[in-house]
């Protein structure tokens, strides 16, 4: 049977989200109440049957280390493949690559020792829950070169600037990867490529001193490569800004959306802890939310988000707003359009209160 | 070799759990909205730094046997760790765990294994948290040869209880199972240290007697009395329940809900441990109103729940009222119900339109696919 392998290529991607990629790179940023935007991409890999992932991290990956471990959550921690988390530790005196042709040039052991002839690359801002064997079968039966997924936006917003736009002909051909702005079918970063000839167009970047494998690679050389495009159909989300973040986090709220993202096709899986069932206890009062496990609730909620293990005591009110791990909102706290990262604490009658558009971020750890 | 190698008795039935244990061990009966109910004692040896630890089961182990696996989520998956000890045959026949310390005395050369000092005996069917360390502690403190933990219990149900009379420093001289008239009313929790070498002594000379019960409390605890050994009470402080009827069952998940107890702390220093199944975090509805319940990952609740218990991927929808009821994993509840103390059994879908509501003086209702036939009649419930 032909396997994919995985990569998640972190090289290049976009870290516009202030306070909360202070400490921690975009792929570890919390998302949808328990998960992390890496989880949603791996989640896919591995229930599509990829069992051998690696991870491109090129820094603030302590996060990104602690979260993923030894990848037993995503049912990684294996004897044969499994999870490999490649940081920069770069030492051939050798090495002419540049950009993120360093971690394929470094990590050619990786390609090499894989049974695997296919390679599934992704980021990890795009979110979705897809079964990718779809676009693999797919991506066989056309015998391309290389298979893009793309996906067609129903509304442009401006987090989807910066994303390629696939013009294809009847059958599928990719005939040019653009910036047209009008064009809503966006490339997601998710695309399927031959091993052997990853590879080699890795070599011809480098010998020609490229530094971005996909523009230079695949992009560049679309006129001598067969490339297909498979189109990624349901719910899904293109995540590289603060204001991108609020919304789509939001959007869960919409019972279709949650259900597309979650329960669609295969749960997503994330670290597990050992929290208890979420404690709602006399007089509190939540509507429309979403709670993760070890929440406690004597306030008010209300079309928000509470992670894991926060605490929103009697008359808080919380709205509009997304609560990170373990923060504590003490009594008579008002906030609304406001993003808490992990362990804040608000204290006694603060009250904050953000704008819709531009939601009032916290960093980690604050007390206020 | 360890200091101290924990036996947990997880082969009861539970008979009078009724339907709970119709294909389950009572130890593996769901629990708190997210645990089963052995997870209280699994989570106390791996808070209490027992590492080691043999699992005796006997009745319908497979969920059990599942449920514990290779004991990763209370950190058992290690060298010595946890290990299933399932009734067996060998050279000299075999046969089924004919009582409590029967299924250690078949099992004895589990523990010899690791040549230990000590052996902490406890049934995986009771609600409490209790750190065992400390009671072996007083153990060897007091130079026991057997330490059996106590609480106490009103005297009016003192007659219900294995009661242990004791004089001032705790050391016991007497055992009365359900006393007439109770002349003390420290009751016995099931807990036993044994320091190992007097323990498998009194093992062996028990599975001599054909007269015997082979118990601990009937048996071998009388024995060592008879013979003056040195046994002392540990007084435990603190919720304890056994979960052996289904009004207990329900009673005790509805103690979750009371604060003042605080049964379930989310402290990393004490956790209750089980297998987190990676389920989305809960959605709660516009329509949906939750007071005074517990509420476990992948629930979708429109309607209103109050005073309830509901594990993970259950679904209420909008105009239904569950009240002071337990709802087990994949419970699908339709529109315009109500519900009122009933114990939902997994995976149970009930229709549109059903009330079923008890009486508060009358026994939690249990339903699942099987009953609710019945219930649905107009003899049971009434439907729309």
């Amino acid at each position: 049977m032909k396997k994919m392998m995985g990569l998640i290529n972190l090289d290049h991607e976009y870290h516009v989200f202030n306070e909360l990629t202070y400490f921690r790179n975009s792929a570890s940023i919390p998302f949808g109440g328990r998960y992390r935007m890496i989880d949603f991409t791996l989640s896919n890999m591995v229930n599509s049957n990829i069992n051998e992932v690696a991870i491109f991290a090129r820094n603030k990956y302590r996060s990104l280390l602690d979260h993923l471990g030894t990848g037993e959550n995503w049912d990684l921690d294996r004897r044969n493949g499994g999870l490999f988390i490649l940081p920069p530790d770069w030492n051939d005196p050798s090495d002419r690559s540049q950009g993120d042709l360093r971690f394929f040039h470094n990590n050619r052991d990786y390609f090499h020792r894989s049974q695997s002839e296919y390679v599934l690359i992704s980021g990890s801002q795009f979110v979705s829950n897809s079964d990718y064997k779809d676009a693999f079968t797919y991506h066989l039966e056309q015998e391309a070169d290389i298979t893009l997924i793309s996906t067609n936006v129903k509304e442009l917003f401006p987090e989807h600037y910066p994303y390629f736009r696939i013009e294809a002909d009847e059958n599928g051909w990719v005939t040019e990867i653009t910036n047209d702005q009008t064009n809503a079918e966006l490339f997601t970063g998710v695309y399927i490529i031959n091993k052997n000839l990853l590879m080699r167009l890795v070599d011809e970047c480098i010998a020609y001193h490229k530094d971005n494998f996909f523009i230079c690679g695949v992009k560049d050389k679309l006129a001598d490569l067969k490339v297909q495009r498979f189109e990624h159909t349901g719910y899904s989300a293109f995540i590289n800004s603060i204001e991108s973040y609020f919304r789509q986090n939001m959007n869960l709220l919409d019972a279709d959306s949650y259900h597309d993202l979650f329960l669609s096709n295969h749960f997503i899986r994330t670290k597990i802890s050992s929290n208890p069932p979420v404690k709602y206890r006399k007089g509190s009062e939540v509507k429309h939310s979403l709670l993760a496990n070890g929440c406690v609730v004597d306030g008010r909620v209300e079309e928000s988000i509470l992670f894991r293990d926060v605490s929103i005591q009697t008359g808080a009110t919380v709205k509009n707003s997304i609560i990170m791990q373990r923060c504590t909102i003490e009594e008579g706290v008002h906030l609304e359009n406001v993003i808490l990262d992990k362990d804040v604490h608000v204290t006694k009658g603060q009250k904050i209160i953000g704008s819709k558009e531009k939601p009032y971020v916290v960093a980690k750890r604050q007390v206020i | 070799m360890k200091e101290c190698v924990g036996m947990l008795l997880a082969g009861g039935e539970g008979k009078r759990l009724g339907e709970l244990t119709h294909h389950l061990a009572k130890p593996a009966v769901p629990f708190g909205g997210k645990y089963r109910i052995i997870d209280f004692t699994l989570s106390n040896c791996t808070n209490s730094g027992i590492s080691t630890l043999g699992v005796l089961t006997q009745y319908s182990p497979l969920e059990l046997n599942k449920h514990i696996g290779n004991g990763k989520p209370w950190d058992m998956d290690k060298q010595s760790g946890v290990t299933v000890l399932s009734p067996y045959t060998a050279k000299t026949g075999g046969d089924w765990y004919s009582g409590t310390a029967d299924a250690i005395y078949q099992n004895m050369h589990f523990i010899n294994q690791f040549n230990p000092e000590y052996v902490l005996v406890i049934s995986g069917d009771h609600i409490y948290q209790m750190d065992y360390q400390k009671m072996l502690e007083q153990h060897k403190e007091t130079n026991a040869d057997a330490t059996i933990s106590v609480i106490e219990v009103p005297w009016d149900d003192a007659s219900r209880f294995g009661i242990l009379n004791a004089s001032d420093n705790l050391r016991i001289f007497e055992f009365e199972e359900k006393p007439k008239n109770p002349q003390s009313n420290l009751a016995s929790m099931g807990i036993y240290i044994f320091t190992w070498n007097k323990l498998k002594a009194y093992l062996l000379e028990d599975a001599q007697n054909k007269a015997s019960s082979h118990d601990f409390g009937k048996d071998i605890i009388p024995a060592m009395l008879d013979d003056t050994q040195r046994l002392f009470a540990y007084r435990f402080h603190g919720y304890w329940k056994d979960v052996g009827t289904i009004q207990s069952y329900w009673e005790a998940n509805m103690d979750l809900l009371d604060e003042n107890l605080g049964l379930i702390s989310n402290h990393k220093a004490w956790r209750i441990y089980t297998h987190d199944s990676n389920l989305p975090p809960q959605y709660i509805s516009q329509t949906a109103t939750v007071n005074n319940s517990l509420i476990n990952s992948g629930c979708f609740i429109h309607g209103t729940i109050e005073n309830s218990i509901l594990f993970e991927n259950v679904r209420v929808e909008q105009t239904s009222t569950v009240r002071q009821s337990i709802i087990h994993p994949g419970v699908r509840i339709g529109e315009n119900c109500r519900l009122n103390r009933v114990i939902i059994m997994e995976n149970t879908v009930i229709p549109a339109g059903t009330t079923i509501e008890i009486d508060e003086f009358q026994e939690p209702f249990v339903i699942n696919q099987e009953t609710l036939g019945g219930m649905l009649t107009p003899a049971g419930g009434e439907s729309k």
